[in-house]
C-alpha cells in the first residue's frame, strides 16, 4: 500500500480526496487546505474529519453551550470547570469529586450490548483521566414503546451490556432512569454517568507540557474496531454500496479497563505523570492533538510504534481507531522506566509513541516518512463553529393549547374508578418497579453504597472516617421539554436538585447530557437553544454551576426527532451519610406531610401519557425561589433529625410517591385528600416543587415552625398505621385513602407491590 | 497478638477492599496478598474475595487457580489453615479441588444482585462457629455464575457429612442444586460461599450486619487454636 506523505501532498496538490464520504463539507475541506497551505495527506484528512465531527467538535452546539460558562454562578466549590474531561468539585476535608454524564445512543441501537458496555467504559476513563478513583455509575436510559418487539432487543441488550461491563469493573450502579416513549423507538438513549473521588492534590489535567517529555500509549492494543467512515481511506477501491469493512461499534473488555483503572491510579499517585488523556472518540488523533494543544504546542509521534491487534491496519486507521481501554500519558524521561514497571505489574502493555517538543506542530511519522504536519489547535480546538438557524416550530402553538382539561380527557370520578386507575398507574411501565433491571447490576461492591435505586438519589460514602458523602441524581421528563423546552429543562434540573436535597445532601454542581434530533432542523435547534438557556438560567439562579456535559444530536429517524431530552445530573454533598433521609417510613404514628402546593397540572403527566396517550398543554409552573426554599427545608430537616423519611413528588404525582414509600417500608398508612382539592388532581397532578416528608410526632412542632418561618406550604395528609389493614378486614399491610368523592379506597401493599413488580419481567423477562 | 487475615488480590478482584474492611471490623489485621506473591506473609487465615479474576475468561476461577499465590494457599489449606472463598473465591476453590463441585451459569441466565435469606446448617466450620445452627441470616448475593452443581453421590456425601454450611431460603436465586449456598471441606477449615457476607457488616451500607459472623468465627477458631473438624 502506498503511503500518502506530506511530501507527496505537496507534489500532488489536486489529488481527489474522499472528504465528503468522511463527513466533511466542501467549505470545511477548503478550510483545511487553507490552514495547511496545501491539500491534507490522507492521514491528516482522517484526523480533521473525526475531530471536526459534531461528536468531537460540538460545532453546532458551541455557540449556545457558552452560556453555561457565561452564566455560571460563582462557586467556591468549583476546582476545575467546563472544558476538561470532567469538572471537579470541592466537597471539603481535602476531598474533591468529579462527575460527568455522556451519551452512547447510536452505537447502543446498532449493537445494544457493546454499545452500552463501551458507553460505561468511556465515561469511566474520563473520570480516571482527572486523577479520580471511579466510585459509582448511573444510567439514564430511554427506550421506545415497551410493547414493540424491537424494544425488547434493545433494552435487554443494553441492560446486559451495562451490567456485564460495570459489574466486572467493580463499580456500584446506584441509580439512573428507565423511561419508555414511542419517540425513542428508533433512537434509544443510553446515557452513562460516573462519579469519581480524589484528594485535591491528585487532580490531573490533559496537557502535554515540558519539552522532551515522553508520550506513552498504554492499555489495550489498537485494533480495527470503531473506525467507521475512516475505512474509506484505507480502501483501495471504495465501493459505497459494499458491506462495511469493519464493525464501527467498539468492543469492550472490562477486565482490561479494571487493570487500566488500577494501573492509572498507581502511576498518578506515584507522581509519574505530567499530563494524561483517555482515548475515546477519535482515538489517537484526539488524544495527541488535545494533549499538544493544551500543552506547549508541539508533539512528535512515531505511529509505527503503536502496538496493534491487527498488523494490516493502515496509518489512517490507526489514527482513527476507537479501540477501547487505552490511555495516553505524558511522562518525564527519567520516570519512564518507573512508569513502565507499574504497567508491567498490572500486565498492561505500554509503549513510548511520541515526545513533546517546542515546534508548535503535531507531526506524525510512519516508518521514517512524515504523514502528518499540522498545528494541533486547528485539529483539537479551532474546528468549525456553526450558528445554525433556529425557529420556534409552527406546530407548538397547537400542542400547547391542547390542555388536558377534564372535558378533553376523561378522569376518574368515583372511588371505584380511582382504585382502578391507581392499580393501572402503579403498573405502568414508566412507574413500575425497575427491580428486574437494577437486580442485574451490582450495587454493593466497594461497600460504600448508602442509597441506591429505588431511592431518590444514589448516595456514596466518600470518607469512611468522617462519613462525608455525595448524592447524585439524574432526571428529565422529556414530555415537559416537548411542550416547552425552556421550562422542561428547568423542570428536569429542579427535579434532580430536589432528589438530591430530599436525601439530606446540599446540591453543589450540575452535569448534563443533551439529547436532541438533527441540528440541521431549525425546530430542533430552537428546542436545543431554549433548553440550554433554560438550564443555564436555572443554574445561575440556584447557584449551582454546570461542570461539564455532553451533547448528542441526530437522534432522529427521517423527519421525526425524539422528544428533546436534556438529562440533568445534580451532585450534592452530605457531611455525614449516617444522617441521610431514606424513602421508607419507619413506624406507627409518624405523620405524613406534603410539602408544596398542588394545582390542576396534568399536561405532560404520566397519567395523560399512560391512560390517554396524550401530550399537550403547558408543563407545570416552576418557581425556582420556592424550589430553593423546599431544598433548604429538606436539608435542614435531615440535619436536625426531623424526618424519618422523605420522597420526591414527580412522575405519577403524590399517590405514586406514597405508594413507593409504602412498598419500600411495607408498613401501612391512613391517608386523606385535603378538603380543598379534587381527589384525582391531588393524586396525579405533577405540580413541581413538592415532596412528601414523614415526621415523628415529637418533631411536629419544630417542623411546622420551620415551614411557617419560611412561608412554605405543609399539609398533613396521613399517618403511618400498621393496623389499618386488619382494622378494615384486609390481609396484611394496607393503604387506606379517605375523602375520595365521599368514599374511601383501601388496597393492600402486597397488591400494589405485585402490580408494580410484575410489569417489567412480563415485558422483558 | 492480633490475628492476621490475608486477602488475596488477583487482577480483576473486586471485593478485596470490602473483605479487608470486614476483617478489620471483626477485629483482625487485614493483610493484602498479591496474586504473584510467592509466600503468604505469615497470615493465619486467608480470604479469596469476589470479582472476576483474570476477567474470568476461559471459565470462572480457572486461571486464578494457577496463580503463584495459589500454590501456597493450597498447601496451607491442606495443612489446616482457614480459607474462605466468596463468590469468585468459591469458584477458585472448586477449580483448585479444595472443594468439590462447580459453579455454573445462573439457571435464568442473568446476573443477579439481591438481598438473600440463608439458613446456616453447619456451625462447626472455621468460618461459621459464631452462628447458631439453623440461624437465618440475610446477606447480599451477586453473581452471574453461581449455580452450584455436583453429582448426586457428592451431594449425598456433602449432606451426610454435614458439609453444607448454608442453604438459600425462600428463593433459589441461581438454580443451585439442593439450594446449596456454601460448603466446607472434610476438615472444616476451607469454606466456599456464593453470597457476600463482607457486604453485610455495617448497618449503613448493608441490608444487615449478619455477615460479620463469618469473620468473627475465624477469630474464634484461631483463638481457640484447636484443630477444626466437622
Amino acid at each position: 500500500m502506498s503511503i500518502d506523505t506530506v511530501g507527496n501532498a505537496k507534489e500532488t496538490p489536486v489529488a481527489q480526496q474522499p472528504f465528503k464520504e468522511l463527513g466533511l463539507k466542501p467549505d470545511e475541506y477548503a478550510r483545511i487546505k487553507e490552514i495547511l497551505g496545501r491539500r491534507p495527506t490522507s492521514s491528516e484528512l482522517a484526523m480533521y474529519s473525526v475531530m471536526w465531527s459534531e461528536h468531537c467538535s460540538y460545532k453546532s452546539s458551541k455557540v449556545h453551550l457558552r452560556q453555561f460558562g457565561e452564566k455560571a454562578p460563582h462557586s467556591d466549590a468549583l476546582l476545575v470547570g467546563i472544558g476538561e474531561n470532567a469538572g471537579v468539585v470541592d466537597i471539603g476535608h481535602g476531598w474533591a469529586v468529579t462527575f460527568k454524564v455522556e451519551s452512547h445512543n447510536h452505537p447502543s441501537y446498532v449493537e445494544p450490548y457493546q454499545g452500552a458496555a463501551t458507553g460505561v467504559g468511556g465515561i469511566v476513563r474520563d473520570i480516571i483521566s482527572m486523577g479520580a478513583r471511579p466510585v459509582a455509575v448511573m444510567d439514564p436510559l430511554r427506550f421506545g414503546d415497551p410493547l414493540n418487539p424491537d424494544t425488547r432487543r434493545v433494552l435487554t441488550g443494553v441492560v446486559s451490556g451495562i451490567g456485564g461491563y460495570g459489574n466486572c469493573l467493580g463499580l456500584p450502579n446506584i441509580g439512573g432512569e428507565i423511561v419508555f416513549d414511542p419517540s425513542y423507538q428508533g433512537n434509544p438513549l443510553v446515557n452513562a454517568l460516573c462519579v469519581g473521588t480524589m484528594k485535591h492534590e491528585d487532580i490531573h489535567l490533559a496537557a502535554a507540557s515540558g519539552v522532551g517529555n515522553s508520550v506513552i500509549l498504554y492499555g489495550a492494543r489498537t485494533g480495527g474496531d470503531g473506525i467507521g467512515g475512516v475505512s474509506v481511506l484505507a480502501s483501495e477501491t471504495f465501493d459505497a454500496d459494499g458491506p462495511a469493512k469493519r464493525p464501527s461499534v467498539q468492543v469492550g473488555d472490562p477486565f482490561m479497563e479494571k487493570l487500566l483503572i488500577e494501573c492509572t491510579l498507581e502511576v498518578l499517585h506515584a507522581g509519574l505523570v505530567e499530563g494524561i488523556q483517555d482515548l475515546g472518540g477519535a482515538g489517537i488523533s484526539c488524544a495527541t492533538s488535545e494533549l499538544a494543544s493544551n500543552g506547549e504546542g508541539g508533539m512528535h509521534v512515531w505511529l509505527d510504534r503503536v502496538l496493534l491487534r491487527d498488523h494490516t491496519l493502515s496509518p489512517e486507521e490507526i489514527l482513527m481507531s476507537e479501540s477501547q481501554e487505552r490511555m495516553c500519558a505524558v511522562v518525564l524521561p527519567n520516570k519512564v522506566e518507573e512508569f513502565m514497571a507499574v504497567c508491567k505489574k498490572w500486565d498492561v502493555e505500554a509503549v513510548v509513541i511520541g515526545e513533546v517538543n517546542a515546534s508548535g506542530r503535531l507531526t506524525v511519522d510512519w516508518h521514517g516518512e512524515q504523514i502528518v504536519d499540522v498545528p494541533p489547535r486547528s485539529v483539537a480546538h479551532d474546528g468549525p463553529v456553526y450558528d445554525r438557524p433556529f425557529a420556534r416550530p409552527v406546530w407548538l402553538d397547537a400542542r400547547q393549547s391542547d390542555t388536558p382539561t377534564a372535558e378533553r380527557l376523561a378522569r376518574p370520578t368515583t372511588a371505584s374508578e380511582i382504585r382502578d386507575t391507581l392499580l393501572r398507574m402503579v403498573a405502568a411501565p414508566n412507574l413500575a418497579a425497575k427491580t428486574w433491571v437494577t437486580s442485574q447490576y451490582d450495587r454493593y461492591v466497594r461497600g460504600n453504597t448508602v442509597l441506591a435505586q429505588p431511592e431518590d438519589s444514589g448516595m456514596i460514602r466518600v470518607d469512611e472516617e468522617t462519613g462525608l458523602g455525595v448524592a447524585v441524581s439524574t432526571d428529565c421528563n422529556a414530555r415537559f421539554a416537548a411542550l416547552d423546552p425552556y421550562r422542561g429543562a428547568q423542570l428536569a434540573f429542579a427535579e434532580s436538585y430536589r432528589n438530591v436535597a430530599v436525601t439530606g445532601a446540599v446540591p453543589l454542581a450540575v452535569t448534563n447530557c443533551l439529547n436532541f434530533g438533527s441540528p440541521e432542523d431549525p425546530a430542533v435547534m430552537w428546542q436545543f437553544e431554549q433548553a440550554v438557556t433554560g438550564l443555564a438560567d436555572a443554574c445561575l439562579e440556584m447557584g449551582t454551576p454546570v461542570t461539564g456535559g455532553n451533547v448528542s444530536f441526530y437522534n432522529q429517524t427521517g423527519e421525526v426527532a425524539i422528544h428533546p431530552t436534556p438529562v440533568v445530573g445534580v451532585l450534592g454533598v452530605i457531611d455525614d451519610v449516617a444522617r441521610r433521609t431514606p424513602m421508607a417510613w419507619q413506624e406507627d404514628g409518624e405523620l405524613i406531610y406534603l410539602l408544596g402546593e398542588t394545582t390542576d397540572e396534568l399536561a405532560g403527566s404520566e397519567w395523560a401519557h399512560e391512560v390517554h396517550a396524550h401530550l399537550g398543554g403547558l408543563p407545570p409552573v416552576l418557581d425556582l425561589t420556592k424550589e430553593r426554599t423546599l431544598a433548604e427545608i429538606l436539608v435542614a430537616g435531615s440535619r436536625d433529625g426531623m424526618f424519618s423519611a422523605a420522597h420526591d413528588v414527580s412522575d405519577g404525582g403524590v399517590i405514586q410517591t406514597l405508594v413507593e414509600m409504602a412498598i419500600r417500608s411495607n408498613i401501612g398508612a391512613r391517608l386523606w385528600v385535603p378538603e380543598d382539592l379534587d381527589p384525582f388532581v391531588f393524586m396525579w397532578s405533577e405540580s413541581a416543587t413538592r415532596a412528601v416528608v414523614v415526621v415523628p410526632r415529637s418533631e411536629e412542632m419544630r417542623f411546622s415552625a420551620m415551614c411557617e418561618a419560611r412561608n412554605f406550604a405543609a399539609t398533613r395528609i396521613g399517618v403511618v398505621d400498621s393496623q389499618i389493614g386488619s382494622e378494615y378486614g384486609l390481609s396484611g399491610q394496607a393503604l387506606r385513602l379517605e375523602n375520595i368523592y365521599g368514599s374511601e379506597v383501601s388496597v393492600t401493599i402486597s397488591d400494589l407491590s405485585q402490580a408494580s413488580e410484575k410489569t417489567l419481567p412480563a415485558l422483558f423477562g | 497478638m492480633t490475628a492476621r487475615v490475608g486477602v488475596v488480590t488477583f487482577p480483576g478482584s473486586l471485593d478485596d477492599h470490602d473483605a479487608a474492611r470486614a476483617v478489620t471490623l471483626a477485629g483482625a489485621d487485614a493483610v493484602s496478598l498479591w496474586h504473584g506473591d510467592a509466600n503468604l506473609h505469615n497470615v493465619d487465615a486467608i480470604v479469596l474475595p469476589g470479582g472476576f479474576s483474570y476477567g474470568d475468561y476461559l471459565r470462572c476461577g480457572a486461571i486464578a487457580r494457577f496463580a503463584p499465590v495459589m500454590e501456597k494457599v493450597i498447601e496451607a489449606a491442606h495443612a489446616g489453615m482457614p480459607v474462605l472463598g466468596i463468590c469468585n473465591g468459591f469458584q477458585i476453590l472448586c477449580e483448585s479441588h479444595l472443594l468439590p463441585g462447580a459453579l455454573t451459569r445462573n439457571d435464568h441466565l442473568h446476573f443477579i444482585c439481591r438481598d438473600q435469606k440463608l439458613k446456616i446448617e453447619n456451625n462447626s466450620s472455621a468460618w461459621t462457629r459464631d452462628y447458631e445452627l439453623g440461624q437465618e441470616i440475610v446477606v447480599p448475593l451477586k453473581n452471574g455464575e453461581g449455580g452450584f452443581v455436583a453429582d448426586d453421590y457428592t451431594l449425598d456425601q456433602l449432606e451426610a457429612e454435614g458439609r453444607v454450611i448454608a442453604r438459600y431460603l425462600d428463593l433459589n436465586p441461581n438454580g443451585s442444586r439442593r439450594d446449596i449456598a456454601g460448603i466446607t471441606n472434610v476438615a472444616g477449615n476451607v469454606v466456599g460461599l456464593m453470597p457476600h457476607p463482607e457486604h453485610a457488616v455495617e448497618d449503613l451500607t448493608g441490608p444487615t450486619t449478619d455477615g460479620l459472623g463469618f469473620f468473627t468465627s475465624v477469630l474464634t477458631t484461631l483463638l481457640a487454636g484447636q484443630a477444626v473438624s466437622v
